[in-house]
Parts: structure tokens; C-alpha cells; sequence
């Protein structure tokens, strides 16, 4: 399959060329999050206080890392699934969190936040862990070390293998693909 | 009666979950590489080449094929003539478990539910014991990731629903899991028994090599018919589409309550790991 090659924090304009079912290679600055960190996210946006990174154009990357091996950058980090983040991202897409990557269909109100926003969500692999992990280049904890896999990290990626799934024009593949081989 | 130190029990629970985590079996490499020929989705094609890759990537690296080193699950069939010696057995198998997740930097991902503070090492791990004749102890790790184990399902039917009614719940759980468990899943399935030993049953079945028929002729039967419907769901590899939605069904049986039909569904993603020994 032929890639997009794209950057993150995303431009705007570049977000607006995706559709649903496009192969992209991500490379740039991502962040980890995943349950915990979600729910302390939320709880300081519903505080009113700071959040440990601007999100305007960022992209989190559902996953919860293994530790690194002694001179790797990162452990097996493959996605985990998307839908228990549901709750949270709404709120983060409109603080102008931009792109999200994960596994798996998103609700209603996630596929809304992405039009409403102009944003996206990627899937990543799930269960290629050792795969993903080679495509990190860099990783360093910058938020709620005390979560342990469950902090947030600041990685550097290069060339992850990643399919848009929803788009900011309502496309969703987890509705059009299966559709297409149901019998 | 045969002694048996219980250090050898931790060695081995050690050495098989070292492995399980890093190497996924060929019975499960060889599944993947079929479907690779006979998947017609694009993207179903390019997820099975991810997963092939990867899969030889983590045995080569050592390193995890998953993040998710899943709980420790651990089924322990302990021959009725062995002694345990040198300790408490069951302090010896967290050790294993501990050490190979520590030395293996697997994820610690086991934490108390409701304040959700981290174990830290992975422990308690989830120990199914059953006491068999001889005297010798069959140990089978099988580390599970709660991608799929969120997507199990339990139905306590009705002796009315008869077997249309198991298969129906049976492909209705896995419409509704999608992509979610990471598939191409394994199903494991469990009809009969009490709830408890319904999904017992189901989890059982993950351990046999995976795609290879029940020895049950009338199972055997069941798994290829909800195969076939399970693949025409069109979920596909991920959830995006496709036709290798599972790589296998398994059932398991026992005899049930007049009054019941439980049926337990436990969705196996296709990190489908296990890896036994005997001692």
C-alpha cells in the first residue's frame, strides 16, 4: 500500500487532506495517554488548571509501553483500545487536541469532536508492539510519573505505519470496511 | 508419592513465561501466514504482513511481541501423587512470575480494581488447579491481554435456545467485540457447567494449539460451521475489514443443570500465547 508521509504537531491543512482508509507514515512528536492519564487530564481542565502540555496540533497515542531494554529507546508500544478513552477526548479534541491514534471503533460523540474540530484517528496495529517499538526514536516521561506505564511520554517516531479510520469529513472505517465483507 | 521442590515449579513457571511473551507459537505463525494468501482486504493484507513481521521481530529481539504481557494466567494440572517440598508452592509461582516479568521487561500491568494502585510486578497471577492422576505437574502459562478479555462474554441461555441459540450468542459476541479484541481472534468457548466453570471452560480452550478440532466430532463440527459465519462478518484483521475476522473456534463442554445452558465466551486476540511444560 502506498503512504502519506506526515508530521506531527499536524498542520491543519495537511489534516484536512486525509480521508478514511488512507495509509500514513507518521513521524514528528507524539504523546502517550491512555485511562489514567485521561482521567487526570480531564480533572484539571474541569479544575481549570494547567495541563502538562499544550495540546493545539498535538496527537496522544493510546499505549501504555513496556519498559525499554537496556539501549533501546522504549519497549514493545503497540495501541491499546480506543474506546475507553471516549469518555475523555471530546473534551481534549476541543481544547484542540488534533489527532488520536489507537485500536478499535470510537463512539458517536469521539466521531463528532473530529468534525466539529477538524481532526482525526489514526489505528496503529494492535499486538505489533516489537514493531511499533522499533518506529520510536526517542521517549522521555513528562507527566504523572507516578502512573508508571500509564504516564505520559513525549516520544519521537519515525515512519509509523498508521490508517486513517475516521476523518474529519464523517468517514469512519470501522463502518465502511466491514460493510464492504459482510456476507 | 513423588517429592518435588518447589523451586523447580517457579523455575518453570519463569522459563515459560519468559517465552510466551516474546514467542508466539507456530501454530499460530502458520494461521496468520494462511490467511495472508486468502484475505482480499487491502488493509487486512497489510495488518496480517504487520503482524508476521512483527511477530518474528519479537522472538529475534527477545523482546515482547505485545505491550500488553497481559495478567498471568496459569492452568496447573498437579499429579495426586506429588508432594510438594522446599516451601509454599503457591509463593513459588508468584516468584516466577515476578522474576520473568522483571527480567523479560514485560509491562506491570496488574493493579487492586477499585483504587487502581499498581501491583507493581505483575502479581497475583491467575492460578486454575486441577489434581490429576500420576506424579507429575503439566504447567501451561498463558498470559492474557485485556484487549479481548474486556470483549468475554457470559449468557446464561435457556434450555429453550437449544443449539441455534449457542451459536447465535457465540457470533453475536463477537459482531459486537469488532475490532476491539485485536482480531484475528481466537474464540474459546465453554457450554455447560455452572457460570464459573463456563468461562473456566472457554479459557481452556485457548491453551490447545490453536486451530487444531476438537476431539468431540459434534465440537469439531460446531467450531468449522461458526468459523465460516464468524468470517462472513466482514470485522476483518483490526476491525477494518476483511475476511480473517477469526483464525479458530474452540469449544469446550460439560454437563449442565436441567434448568440451564450457560455458554462463556472468552475473545483471544491474535497474540494468542501459551507455552507449556511438565516436570
Amino acid at each position: 500500500m502506498s503512504s502519506k508521509a506526515i508530521h506531527a504537531p499536524l498542520r491543519e491543512e495537511e489534516i484536512r487532506t486525509l480521508r478514511a482508509g488512507d495509509s500514513v507514515l507518521l513521524s514528528g512528536t507524539i504523546y502517550t495517554g491512555r485511562d489514567a492519564a485521561h482521567k487526570r487530564l480531564c480533572a484539571l481542565v474541569a479544575a481549570g488548571e494547567p495541563l502538562p502540555f499544550d495540546l493545539r496540533n498535538q496527537v496522544i497515542y493510546y499505549a501504555g509501553p513496556c519498559p525499554a531494554k537496556p539501549g533501546d529507546a522504549i519497549g514493545a508500544c503497540g495501541p491499546t483500545t480506543s474506546y475507553r478513552m471516549d469518555a475523555y477526548a471530546p473534551t481534549l479534541c476541543d481544547l484542540g487536541l488534533i489527532g488520536m491514534i489507537g485500536k478499535g471503533q470510537r463512539s458517536e460523540a469521539v466521531a463528532s469532536a473530529i468534525r466539529r474540530n477538524g481532526g482525526v484517528y489514526f489505528a496503529a496495529t494492535g499486538g505489533a508492539g516489537a514493531l511499533i517499538a522499533s518506529c520510536v526514536k526517542a521517549a522521555e516521561v513528562i507527566a504523572f510519573d507516578d502512573l508508571g506505564t500509564e504516564a505520559i511520554r513525549r516520544l519521537t517516531v519515525e515512519d509509523l505505519p498508521l490508517i486513517v479510520a475516521i476523518d474529519a469529513q464523517g468517514g469512519n472505517l470501522y463502518e465502511s470496511g466491514p460493510a464492504q465483507y459482510r456476507r | 508419592m513423588r517429592e518435588l521442590d518447589v523451586a523447580r515449579v517457579e523455575e518453570t513457571v519463569y522459563t515459560l513465561f519468559r517465552r510466551a511473551c516474546c514467542e508466539i507459537g507456530e501454530d499460530v505463525l502458520s494461521l496468520l501466514e494462511r490467511n495472508l494468501e486468502t484475505e482480499e482486504s487491502p488493509f487486512g493484507r497489510e495488518v496480517l504482513r504487520q503482524l508476521i513481521e512483527n511477530d518474528r521481530l519479537a522472538a529475534e529481539k527477545q523482546m515482547p511481541l505485545c505491550q500488553d504481557t497481559g495478567m498471568a494466567v496459569i492452568f496447573m494440572d498437579i499429579g495426586q501423587d506429588v508432594h510438594f517440598t522446599g516451601g509454599d508452592v503457591n509463593r513459588a509461582i508468584e516468584e516466577g512470575v515476578r522474576r520473568a516479568y522483571r527480567d523479560g521487561c514485560f509491562r506491570a500491568s496488574v493493579l487492586t480494581p477499585l483504587t487502581r494502585i499498581n501491583t507493581k510486578d505483575n502479581t497475583p497471577a491467575v492460578v486454575h488447579v486441577r489434581i490429576v492422576p500420576g506424579d507429575r505437574v503439566t504447567i501451561t502459562a498463558a498470559p492474557k491481554g485485556f484487549g479481548s478479555e474486556n470483549m468475554s462474554r457470559l449468557f446464561m441461555l435457556t434450555p429453550s435456545q437449544g443449539v441455534e441459540g449457542v451459536k447465535d450468542a457465540i457470533v453475536e459476541a463477537v459482531r459486537l467485540a469488532g475490532g476491539n479484541p485485536c482480531p484475528p481472534v481466537v474464540v474459546g468457548v465453554g457450554i455447560g457447567g455452572t457460570a464459573e466453570r463456563a468461562m473456566q471452560m472457554a479459557k481452556h480452550s485457548l491453551t490447545r494449539t490453536c486451530g487444531e478440532p476438537s476431539p468431540d466430532p459434534m465440537l469439531a463440527g460446531m467450531e468449522r460451521e461458526l468459523l465460516a459465519r464468524i468470517n462472513d462478518l466482514g470485522i476483518g484483521p483490526q476491525g477494518l475489514g476483511g475476511r480473517t475476522t477469526a483464525l479458530a473456534v474452540h469449544i469446550e463442554q460439560m454437563p449442565t443443570h436441567i434448568a440451564g445452558l450457560p455458554v462463556a465466551v472468552n475473545m483471544q486476540c491474535h497474540a494468542a500465547r501459551h507455552k507449556a511444560a511438565t516436570i
